[in-house]
């Protein structure tokens, strides 16, 4: 791509003098017309909605991975002694009394920081199972059709219609021990359905496209078609509906915890299931969970909302 | 259009049967007891649990039970008993439904009046400050989980204010309903503002429109019948599906206002194992959800003359 930001007369003159001085000059490369993702870049970079929920998601990571760095405090460590629902010290910051302390004495801005963990793997996790199961379901109903598609969408319609959040409560009681994994499996076994459906619509979109004919036609392998010609092209619609729902089932799980169902141990929706008893008393135990739950959400939803823009130009 | 919605009930069958199966494998599958329950941490004598299981049917292979049950529910409406009270679930129901039903459908009137209309607004100023503020509030709104935005309106509107009942006592009184029905409303009517915005911005350019308008018709005319009635059919399709979607999300909020509806008898079910009565209430939410379905998709035709059903 030529370098846009110079005027051409500066450009070639600049040419001119590198010539001069006897170094060589880079081969002008032909003029590329940029594919669907490369627009889709470039929209994005100026998206002050990407720009912003970009910024918090790496924010985000950063304290998921390097809690250390945030806090000294031990989110477990409770003092019924000292801090029993001491109020926040708004000048404090970073200090585990900064936002005040709960019914067992624990700094709420440890658990704050260490819940982000729980949010964050859940919505990943769940998010890339659901994208496989889903995808590989809808790639395989829309390319093959027939008899296969019919099962398998009688098999998505099946498991869509059950609600959501009721099929994860039944699962997830029978689990004493709810580890990261069991509710990453339980919430993608009735997530996938949505991304199995999506996909399958634009499968059965791209498989009538002249290249899929054309590589049938030169006696290319069934896997090779999907993964190397129908794939790339589907992927568009998946990687939206993929982000967005990263924030919903990051929400989610806060449901699940807030009903007694979600994960042990450190997670927001525990701190804000157990701040809702103590409402009337103190509310900094339920606020500030719920401020980190909503920002997280808002940030995946407004990264997807950014996606969305940029791949679909309809939505302009 | 009798052809066409035979032929749609016909397909329901196998959906239907699936939809009740996996829940039935799902409930008896996973470990639990729900006539050990009855008896707490003291545990019964083996005969009295072996007595009460042969009489709810438990100690039958689990393809029987989902039989006999199917059998029942079809041919005599019966959905077995509650094991926990001994009452016919069809009882239970009968108590629950009306109340959840009050609820959905007061969220239901919200989110369609006031998701339309600031999709309406934010889709004839697409791209202008309105619709950027409308956009962020919808974002927000999506964001919010349900039970956090639910104390929060009932510290402010309840303890600070008092203004209105933080808990539902009388489900027939609108006054107590509308807090839960807002907080069930808000993520749906997100989504409502969206798809109206979306297609009202795309059909504005269309060119009938550009018709109406210059054949001198008022601007009322062209946007409330010329535009409104092409962009209401993804809102219709989405208020469809979500008729069941609401019953269902009902859990948390019927938790948190304390409404004796679905939604806390399923909460109770689920963590006392009652199969039976699981099973009654998911059975019921499928039906409403596939019926919804098929009455939007009947409606299209309404909406759009050139969509006919042979």
């Amino acid at each position: 791509m030529p370098d846009v930001t110079k005027t051409v007369p500066e450009a070639a003159a600049e040419d001119a003098a590198v010539a001069a001085a006897g170094g060589t000059l880079p081969e002008p490369k032909p003029e590329k017309t940029r594919s669907l993702w490369g627009d889709a870049w470039q929209d994005l970079r100026r998206s002050w909605i990407f720009i912003v929920s970009a910024g918090l998601i790496l924010l985000l990571l950063t304290i998921t991975f390097f809690p250390g760095w945030f806090t000294g405090a031990d989110p477990t460590h409770g003092d019924l002694a000292k801090h029993f629902l001491q109020k926040p010290k708004m000048g404090k910051f970073f200090d585990p009394d900064w936002l005040g302390y709960d019914q067992q004495g624990r700094s709420v801005y440890a658990r704050v920081i260490y819940g982000a963990r729980a949010s964050i793997a859940v919505g990943f996790g769940t998010t890339m199972a659901v994208t496989l199961v889903g995808g590989l379901v809808g790639m395989i109903a829309g390319y093959f059709g027939g008899l296969v598609d019919s099962i398998l969408s009688r098999l998505t319609d099946v498991f869509f219609g059950i609600p959501f959040l009721l099929g994860t409560m039944v699962v997830l009681n029978s689990f004493q021990d709810r580890t990261t994994w069991v509710v990453i499996g339980a919430l993608s076994f009735f997530g996938w359905t949505q991304i199995a459906r999506v996909m399958r619509g634009a499968v059965i979109t791209t498989k009538q496209a002249d290249y899929v004919h054309a590589a049938q036609a030169l006696g290319a392998s069934t896997p090779r078609i999907l993964f190397r010609h129908i794939l790339p092209n589907t992927l568009a619609p998946v990687i939206v509906v993929a982000t967005i729902s990263l924030g919903v089932y990051i929400s989610a799980e806060a449901t699940l915890s807030y009903l007694g169902l979600g994960l042990n141990g450190v997670s927001w929706g525990n701190d804000i299931s157990d701040g809702g008893n103590q409402i009337r008393v103190a509310q900094w135990i339920m606020l500030y969970p719920s401020i980190m739950l909503i920002i997280t959400v808002l940030a995946f939803i407004m990264l997807g909302e950014a996606v969305r823009n940029a791949l679909d130009p309809k939505m302009r | 259009m009798g052809r066409y919605v035979a032929r749609r009930l016909l397909q329901m069958i196998p959906v239907f049967l699936g939809t009740t199966l996996l829940i039935f494998l799902m409930v008896y599958a996973l470990p639990g007891d729900p006539v050990r329950g009855l008896f707490g941490d003291k545990g019964g004598s083996p005969q009295v649990i072996a007595q009460l299981r042969h009489q709810y049917g438990l100690d039958q292979p689990i393809w029987m039970q989902y039989w006999h049950y199917m059998k029942n529910m079809i041919l005599h409406a019966d959905f077995g008993t509650q094991i926990a009270s001994g009452r016919p679930v069809t009882d239970v129901l009968g108590d629950a439904f009306p109340v959840t039903l009050r609820l959905a459908a007061l969220a239901f009137i919200i989110e369609m009046v006031f998701g339309i209309a600031l999709g309406i607004v934010a889709g004839l100023r697409a791209g202008r400050l309105t619709d950027n503020a409308i956009l962020l509030f919808t974002l927000l709104l999506i964001s919010v989980p349900v039970f956090v935005l639910g104390y929060i309106l009932k510290v402010i509107f309840a303890f600070d204010l008092n203004w209105l009942p933080p808990n539902v006592n009388d489900s027939t009184n609108v006054n107590e309903l509308l807090m839960p029905a807002i907080v069930l409303a808000t993520a749906s009517l997100a989504y409502v503002t969206r798809l109206t915005r979306t297609s009202i911005a795309e059909n504005l350019r269309a060119d009938y429109i550009r018709t109406a308008i210059a054949k001198g018709l008022p601007r009322r005319r062209v946007v409330g019948v010329h535009l409104m009635r092409n962009s209401l059919i993804p809102v219709v399709t989405y208020l469809g599906t979500d008729i069941g979607a609401l019953m269902g999300g009902a859990v948390v909020t019927e938790g948190l206002f304390n409404i004796q509806g679905i939604g806390g008898t399923i909460a109770q079910s689920i963590v006392r194992r009652e199969g039976t009565t699981l099973v009654g209430l998911v059975t019921i939410l499928v039906l409403v959800y596939l019926l919804a379905n098929l009455l939007v998709d009947l409606l299209y035709a309404v909406l759009d003359p050139r969509i006919r059903y042979a």
